[in-house]
């Protein structure tokens, strides 16, 4: 039995409205595939910073930056329930599923934003908390509320908050931002327009629908491919960078030179494809190896640098 | 008083969201625990 004290949550019809929300579908509103990009990236700028954290501290820095960006993912699903419900791709998700009300999902995020930022601030250092702090803001307010629907610009600009987790992972060690960690936030940035233009032409009628001015809507097929390809290139060379800079050895310069020869490749095969193609197969094609890309661009980072640590305790020179 | 009967399915999935909040609260509890003993360990070694 439960007493009705809020006549608000009980509906106009006077029918109570009771949650059946579980646990999971909580969860969900984390986006937790978009998170285990984020902790995978974070985790890797926290592995690559030059000194030493205490590994229950570094253990501590991953789960409040991912909760950070779950934060900002539920705030986004808060503020994007409207269309959220319209584009397929989304309708699913908790809040059009009518799971979890819009207003509980707003004092979800707002909450997880909090802690995680605090804590993060309290256990490890407050530039990284600040960085995290931004990182939210910046992906609620100036990417969701602002950008998204009003420039098909709004995923390169937005793109930033995706790319500030390795910058916050390296910043949990040393306490500062330098150029190193600048370049792996140039990785994520100069990667994520090709990688959701691909998206966004093959759900093209999906964002038209709810008037998202994504490029491919706004600018047509042909100007999206172009820059989609130019893209590629700019991410193809930001690879390379950490071995020209120095802080990653020729191995993984070669292997990063390879795979942003196949991101380029598989561009120009988007460029490629006929105007108004159905299947869009090569966008497909693209989407797929893009998140592929990024996952081995990073991985090859953190094993040059286990190989090369484990080289130098051995007594080696480079 | 105005009171309702919670359906089976309320109670379970109010049961699971508890239970979820318990975990975390008991993590939280955990976790600035052993960071207290991260931080001060050293100092209180010293």
């Amino acid at each position: 039995m439960t007493v009705i004290d809020n006549h608000e949550a009980v509906g106009m019809e006077g029918a109570p409205r009771l949650s059946e929300a579980s646990a999971r579908d909580y969860f969900e509103l984390l986006k937790p595939r978009v998170m285990s990009l984020v902790v995978f990236t974070a985790f890797a700028g926290l592995v690559l910073a030059p000194g030493q954290i205490n590994p229950f501290i570094g253990f501590i820095a991953i789960l409040c930056i991912a909760v950070g960006a779950g934060a900002s993912g539920a705030l986004n699903m808060w503020y994007d329930a409207d269309i959220d419900a319209v584009m397929s791709r989304t309708a699913k998700r908790p809040i059009p599923a009518g799971k979890i009300l819009p207003q509980e999902a707003l004092a979800f995020g707002l909450t997880l934003s909090a802690f995680s930022v605090t804590i993060l601030g309290l256990a490890v250092n407050w530039l990284a908390a600040g960085l995290l702090a931004f990182t939210i803001f910046f992906y609620v307010a100036i990417y969701t509320m602002w950008l998204k629907r009003s420039t098909p610009q709004n995923i390169v600009i937005g793109g930033a908050a995706g790319a500030f987790p390795p910058m916050i992972g390296w910043a949990c060690v040393t306490g500062g931002v330098s150029l190193e960690s600048i370049v792996l936030f140039l990785i994520i940035f100069l990667w994520t327009p090709a990688h959701f233009w691909a998206l966004a032409l093959f759900k093209m009628g999906d964002y038209q629908a709810v008037g998202v001015p994504m490029m491919p809507n706004v600018c047509g097929e042909a100007t999206t491919k172009r820059q989609i390809v130019i893209y590629a290139a700019l991410t193809a060379l930001s690879g390379i960078c950490p071995t020209l800079l120095g802080f990653a050895s020729l191995g993984y310069g070669a292997f990063a030179a390879a795979m942003g020869l196949g991101f380029v490749w598989y561009s120009l095969g988007v460029l490629r494809m006929p105007e108004g193609d159905k299947r869009m197969l090569p966008a497909k094609k693209l989407f797929a190896f893009s998140i592929a890309y990024l996952f081995a661009i990073f991985s090859a980072l953190l094993a040059d640098h286990v190989i090369v640590q484990i080289w130098l305790k051995a007594g080696g020179i480079i | 008083m105005e009171t309702v009967e919670l359906s089976e399915a309320q109670k379970k999935s109010r049961r699971g969201r508890n239970i979820a909040l318990g975990v975390v609260l008991a993590g939280l509890v955990a976790l600035f625990y052993v960071v207290t003993l991260v931080k001060f360990g050293s100092g209180i070694a010293h």
